[in-house]
């Protein structure tokens, strides 16, 4: 059997990841916003640490709380220039919970490259580059994954 | 780019206000070089010579919770009050420990070894004693090698029945000059 990867102290991860991960903020939402952003995500993960059963993926894990959090702050009704229309699901969800929720049990991987790429519009580089792989690594995982989904849909 | 020092001190502060830490760690200097200073939930768990970081962060997310970050703040008080020690401003510490996690005789141990004097020296074999367990002394040097809050829980104030130093986690040239702070003087064996 297989050991589980073990979770680093939160210092380690923070320590790997700050820099990228604000680059991706930055990127999403601009210089001025990027701040607040930066702090939300790594008190987030903070909160979710403890909960975490295996040190797999951490890195995908962050850029989905970055990609949260970026959301949520494009949503914000308070801006004056709403930066990017978040296309409104069914039940007044924002898109990327309910691709959460239906992606839930794929692969880690397929997981993350399907939440990433279409729930919240994340590029293949992007995803790559949040999962440790390549770019076309992260288009052929995101493809699968719906194909699972997809398969999974006509079953019921 | 990458994050500014202020963002960085930022988030560590806020980690903290937020009590989301298992453990917060800081390093700090002193007259017997850097020490890593570590809070926990329930008070000051470690101080390390020669901190090696990264080694000493998996060792505390071990024992205390895997959040554990490098956060100033939570550390003040303890830094403050070890300035002053090694000041001479300061002769005891008025700081909560957390040895919750050891075993019992460790942390009788240590709880009677916290109460010996500022400038005084007992043996192995006398704490031994008043533990219970005279001829414990081997086993109360384990207990001292492996103090995890050394200078607080001050283990160099512990010496052989001969007076000797006999030995010191942080090496014998700390425990000398630990005990010459405080106006001891004892003889290396």
């Amino acid at each position: 059997m297989m050991r589980a990867v073990r979770i680093p102290p939160f210092e380690s991860l923070y320590a790997e990841h700050r820099d990228e991960v604000f680059r991706f903020l930055v990127r999403r939402l601009g210089r001025e916003r990027a701040d607040d952003a930066f702090q939300e995500t790594f008190l987030r993960a903070l909160r979710g640490y403890p909960a975490l059963r295996h040190g797999e993926h951490l890195r995908a894990w962050l850029y989905t709380i970055a990609a949260r959090v970026a959301a949520d702050e494009l949503r914000r009704p308070a801006e004056p220039r709403p930066a990017r229309e978040e296309p409104a699901a069914y039940d007044g969800r924002p898109q990327y919970a309910e691709l959460e929720h239906l992606a839930g049990d794929l692969p880690p991987k397929e997981r993350s490259a399907v939440v990433l790429r279409y729930g919240y519009d994340l590029s293949y580089a992007e995803i790559g580059a949040a999962l440790g792989s390549s770019e076309e690594a992260a288009r052929q995982a995101a493809s699968s994954g719906i194909r699972r989904l997809r398969g999974r849909r006509i079953d019921r | 780019m990458t994050v500014s020092p202020e963002l960085d001190a930022r988030f560590r502060d806020a980690a903290a206000s937020a009590g989301l830490l298992d453990v917060a760690y800081d390093v700090t200097d002193s007259p017997v070089g850097p020490l890593l200073v570590a809070v926990g939930e329930r008070g000051l768990c470690r101080i390390s010579f020669d901190p090696e970081p990264e080694r000493e962060t998996e060792t505390l997310a071990r024992a205390f919770g895997v959040r554990v970050l490098r956060s100033p703040r939570p550390v003040d008080e303890a830094r403050r009050q070890l300035d002053d020690y090694f000041e001479r401003r300061r002769t005891s510490f008025d700081l909560p420990v957390d040895i919750e996690r050891l075993t019992p005789f460790n942390r009788a141990v240590l709880e009677l070894l916290a109460r010996v004097p500022y400038g005084t020296l007992t043996t192995y074999g006398a704490l031994a004693g008043e533990a219970g367990k005279p001829r414990a002394a081997r086993a109360v040097g384990s207990v001292m090698n492996r103090n995890p809050i050394p200078i607080v829980l001050p283990c160099h104030r512990v010496v052989g029945s001969t007076g000797s130093l006999v030995g010191y986690a942080g090496g014998l040239e700390r425990k000398e000059a630990l005990l010459e702070l405080e106006g001891v003087r004892a003889a290396r064996s």
